[in-house]
């Protein structure tokens, strides 16, 4: 495996595409998310054999039988758990976790967040469409309150989830945003995601045409985007607006908005640093329902990085530690104990 | 002075106190010591589920007992031929085990007015004055004063002082029964290396109970126990989940295979996360995941990997497991799943003993889920059978489900352990080319109907698997409806394919024909064995059986039911194997039963015998 590891055979993105029929419903947005997956991962220098992905139940959940590597579609909302304990065994595997709204948030959102403060060095993509596709349409825990569907015929009363903020609260050591209808961003997005060592968590906001049609489209359509937006780069002051002409600045731990026409406001804008954990939690609580008076725009790109130990490179220093101080494992030594008797 | 010493062949004794008051120590060091001296031996330590429930009162009491001998020993005993008790509530608590006659050693201390009162005693009577205790012979030591007065010069403070009070008792009771203080010398030197005062006091403290014995007048007698006439060999003390620890170990070593341990803590199987943790230098990862049903699913992870994936629980955490489980059999990965059973239902009864999962084990799972499973017998059976489990697992591709219980899993008994040579290899095939000419076909089968595990690494071997039904052969997502029933029937028959690559059931005493035929499965064994010997000795015609395997059960077991006149199946449960028994093999199995969270006595059992063979 280390040869391979070394110098992988080339591989494009032909070759992981598997025999089996694509069955996402026309025009979801899952098409994309499996075509950019597809785009990038050839590139990343992996041998084709090492990669695994990992998922559970629902409609994003299909994705492993569409990608010719291998793969495990499990249970609901426990792929998390699948891979940690794959990471832990087979640390020099890379790891992909495919998950949506419902299933890494409610079903699984217990081994999400545990996950991420472990630190496996996993990649977690989440397909939220904040709707439960495959159970035909009940809102999720990222659907929006007063949400009607099939189950809230009189709206949910239930409060949404921030799952960026979630991650924050979590420890996640790579946060980061991104949407169907924007490719490169998306490809840009995985990269980043892959290179990061540690457990990479990357919302993917998806349409669902079918059962939660135009959910995003505030932040998809050319009409709205610039305006709704703001796409983060690292040292870069955070600017968006249909002419990149409105700012964010910190005025003490409050984000406002600010005009650039205005000369003065146009100073001391936020720089948007990766790696800065109190910024961060800001910018994830940019959530504002775009209904609002005076809301923020939707943040996409990177949040946060941080460089912490992975679980699974921790658990074989302990054991090489202890190889190295008691030796390798004798059974026989281990089978006589501490104390014996001799019957004759 | 002349003080006699009687040879007996085997003893019964129980320690019974505060659950502060150090009684399991007391007595896992009168056990290790009975055990280096050649006795064959069976423990039982019986405490409360809360840490530190309130101090004197019936719900702290903690015990253990201990059955040593010359003889073969089989259970931890029935009525005890000893009872220390270290207050009044222990002695509340478990004078009803005293045999008539039956030596009682009282801590006078714990008798004050303040203990009688905890223990729920009338008012101004205290039962070691007043004459209830007529009928055992009655031994009174105010152990905190002598002990106290052992270490007055010590510089340590009472509550230190106290605390070494159980060492007086050992001390006292290592006298009676002719035991060196030799090997709890060392346990206490190793123990206490980096407090040279508490070892001396304790040190102290235990020579103070063993001279106590030789200078009081009224201590006459002195017992001897001999070496018991077992099998030549090595042995070695062991307990259950030390034994299923063990077993899971060797058997990773045996096949080669990486083993990671994913569970989640609960009583009483814990202990066997505890003992793994110490091991990293054999590779064993072990990984205390966040729920029941991470920890199982980590070990999947784990296996899809090339590991031997294990998780263990009790009842409460298993049936969170279950969804997962029927993962694991649609899969087809090797896994190996301890189920370390306690009472029921619910949080039920943590930390006592009972056999009410087997259908739990059997059909708890939604579909056609049909798993493997094993039982052990005895607390050094659990290696045996973790070890079968895992080879089950490994070579057909399946998990297994491996049922100990609280009983065995802390109870101890010596051990003839095996040379690691003498383990059975375990053959793991690992695929590597494609097996038909145009694509891997990852549920194809060979003679065992299992199929080939290709492991994430292995170059052109990509494929996924999942939890849907597949086609036969290429895995395939199949919704067709004969495939469906082709497969949850080729499932079935792979689990009975099992059973030519078992052993056949045997005979664990007497002929294999008769009039009536114990049948047992699990922790039963001792008690079961026992009674049959005794009732053969009385003359009844009686055998026993003891199953190892229950699903598949071995080829032979209907021929051998049918051998007898009648069928009795002592269960700590309602009547789970009897079900499963009377429903394959259509006879009138008798069952006898107990759900109290406690095993059966050898008693029990043979009343039963005798009313059905009389």
């Amino acid at each position: 495996m280390d040869t391979t590891q070394l110098s992988p055979e080339k591989f494009t993105a032909k070759d992981l595409v598997t025999d089996q029929d694509v069955r996402w419903c026309p025009g979801c947005g899952d098409y994309s998310i499996l075509k950019q997956v597809q785009t990038v991962i050839p590139d990343l220098g992996i041998a084709k054999e090492n990669i695994v992905f990992v998922s559970g139940i629902g409609c994003s959940s299909r994705f492993p039988y569409y990608m010719e590597t291998f793969g495990m579609h499990s249970i609901h909302g426990r792929a998390t758990a699948i891979a940690s304990g794959l990471k832990a065994a087979r640390p020099e595997l890379s790891v992909w976790i495919v998950t949506g709204d419902g299933d890494a948030l409610s079903i699984g959102g217990n081994h999400i967040i545990h996950l991420l403060r472990r630190n496996f060095d996993v990649n977690i993509l989440m397909f939220n469409n904040q709707i439960y596709g495959l159970t035909k349409g009940q809102y999720s825990p990222t659907s929006e309150e007063g949400k009607i569907t099939k189950s809230t015929p009189m709206g949910s009363v239930d409060h949404p989830f921030n799952p960026l903020a979630l991650c924050m609260g979590a420890d996640a050591t790579f946060v980061a945003r991104t949407m169907d209808r924007d490719p490169k961003h998306q490809q840009q997005i995985l990269r980043r995601s892959y290179e990061h060592k540690g457990a990479s968590f990357v919302e993917i906001y998806q349409n669902c045409n079918v059962f939660n049609d135009g959910a995003f489209e505030t932040y998809t359509e050319k009409s709205t985007k610039k305006n709704e937006t703001l796409f983060m780069e690292n040292g870069k002051p955070l600017i968006f607006g249909d002419n990149n002409d409105k700012g964010i600045k910190l005025d003490g731990f409050t984000p406002r908005i600010v005009d650039l026409a205005d000369a003065a406001s146009a100073n001391d804008l936020w720089v948007h640093d990766e790696r800065d954990r109190v910024k961060a939690d800001i910018l994830a609580r940019f959530f504002d329902n775009p209904a609002k008076e005076g809301h923020l725009p939707r943040p996409f790109g990177v949040f946060y990085v941080e460089n912490r130990a992975c679980y699974e490179d921790s658990l074989i220093r302990q054991i090489t530690e202890a190889r190295t101080s008691k030796g390798d494992g004798n059974l026989d030594k281990l089978l006589q104990g501490r104390e014996t008797w001799v019957i004759n | 002075m002349n003080k006699s010493n009687d040879v007996l062949d085997n003893v019964i004794i129980k320690f019974a106190g505060d659950s502060g008051d150090g009684m399991q120590l007391t007595g896992t060091q009168f056990t290790n010591t009975a055990a280096l001296l050649g006795n064959d031996l069976s423990t039982f330590p019986d405490f409360p589920a809360e840490i530190r429930a309130p101090q004197g009162t019936l719900a702290g009491v903690s015990g253990f007992q201990l059955h040593f001998g010359s003889v073969e020993i089989f259970t931890p005993g029935d009525q005890c031929d000893v009872l220390v008790v270290m207050n009044a509530a222990a002695l509340k608590a478990n004078i009803s085990h005293l045999k008539k006659n039956g030596m009682l050693i009282a801590n006078t201390d714990g008798f004050d007015p303040k203990n009688l009162r905890l223990a729920g005693i009338p008012e101004g009577k205290n039962p070691l004055e007043d004459g209830s205790l007529e009928g055992y012979r009655l031994i009174t030591l105010d152990v905190t004063k002598m002990t106290r007065a052992a270490l007055a010069d010590s510089g340590l403070g009472t509550k230190e002082i106290d605390r070494a009070k159980n060492m007086f008792v050992l001390g006292f009771l290592y006298w009676m029964y002719n035991r060196t203080l030799d090997h709890t010398n060392k346990f206490l030197e190793e123990k206490f290396s980096k407090k040279p005062e508490i070892l001396a006091a304790n040190l102290k403290v235990l020579k103070a109970g063993y001279h106590f014995g030789d200078t009081r007048e009224d201590f006459t007698s002195r017992f001897t126990v001999g070496p018991a006439r077992m099998t030549p060999g090595t042995y070695r003390n062991i307990m259950g989940n030390q034994a299923t620890a063990l077993g899971l170990l060797a058997a990773s070593q045996k096949s080669g295979l990486q083993m990671f341990y994913g569970t989640y803590p609960i009583t009483p199987a814990s202990d066997i996360l505890h003992e793994l943790s110490k091991y990293k230098n054999y590779g064993v990862k072990t990984f205390q995941a966040e729920d029941e049903i991470a920890a199982i699913c980590s070990a999947i992870g784990a296996s899809f990997g090339g590991a031997l994936g294990v998780t263990a629980s009790s009842g409460p955490g298993i049936a969170l497991k279950a969804e997962a489980m029927g993962l694991a059999l649609m899969l087809e990965l090797p896994l190996v799943i301890c189920n370390v059973q306690r009472g029921g239902p619910s949080t039920g009864l943590p930390t006592k003993t009972e056999q009410s999962d087997l259908m739990q084990a059997l059909h708890g799972r939604n579909g056609e889920a049909p798993i493997p499973v094993v039982a052990a017998a005895t607390p050094y059976d659990c290696f045996n059978m973790v070890f079968e489990a895992a080879r089950i697992a490994i070579e057909f591709m399946t998990p297994v489900i491996f049922l100990s219980d609280g009983y065995i899993a802390n109870g101890a008994e010596p051990w003839m352990f095996p040379k690691s040579a003498d383990l059975p290899e375990i053959k793991v095939n690992f695929i590597k080319e494609k097996n038909s000419e145009s694509r891997y076909l990852p549920y194809k089968r060979d003679e065992k109907l299992s199929r080939p595990w290709a492991i994430p690494g292995t170059k052109g071997l990509e494929h996924r698997i999942g939890g849907i039904e597949k086609q036969h052969e290429t895995g395939n997502i199949s919704y067709d409806p004969q495939n469906h029933e082709f497969m949850v029937r080729l499932r079935d028959a792979k689990v009975e394919k099992i059973a030519d690559y078992i052993p056949a059931q045997a005979m664990e005493v007497g002929p294999d024909k008769g009039k009536l035929l114990v049948l047992g499965w699990g922790s039963t064994q001792g008690a079961i064995k026992s009674a049959v010997i005794k009732a053969r000795n009385k003359g009844y015609d009686v055998s026993h059986a003891h199953l190892r395997y229950i699903k598949p059960f071995p080829k032979n077991l209907g021929e051998l039911l049918y051998n007898f006149d009648k069928v009795l199946i002592p269960e700590l449960n309602t009547g789970q194997l009897i079900k499963v028994i009377r429903d394959k093999y259509l006879i009138p199995a008798v069952g006898l039963n107990k759900i109290q969270g406690m095993p059966f006595s050898a008693e029990e059992v043979l009343t039963k015998i005798e009313e059905m063979v009389k």
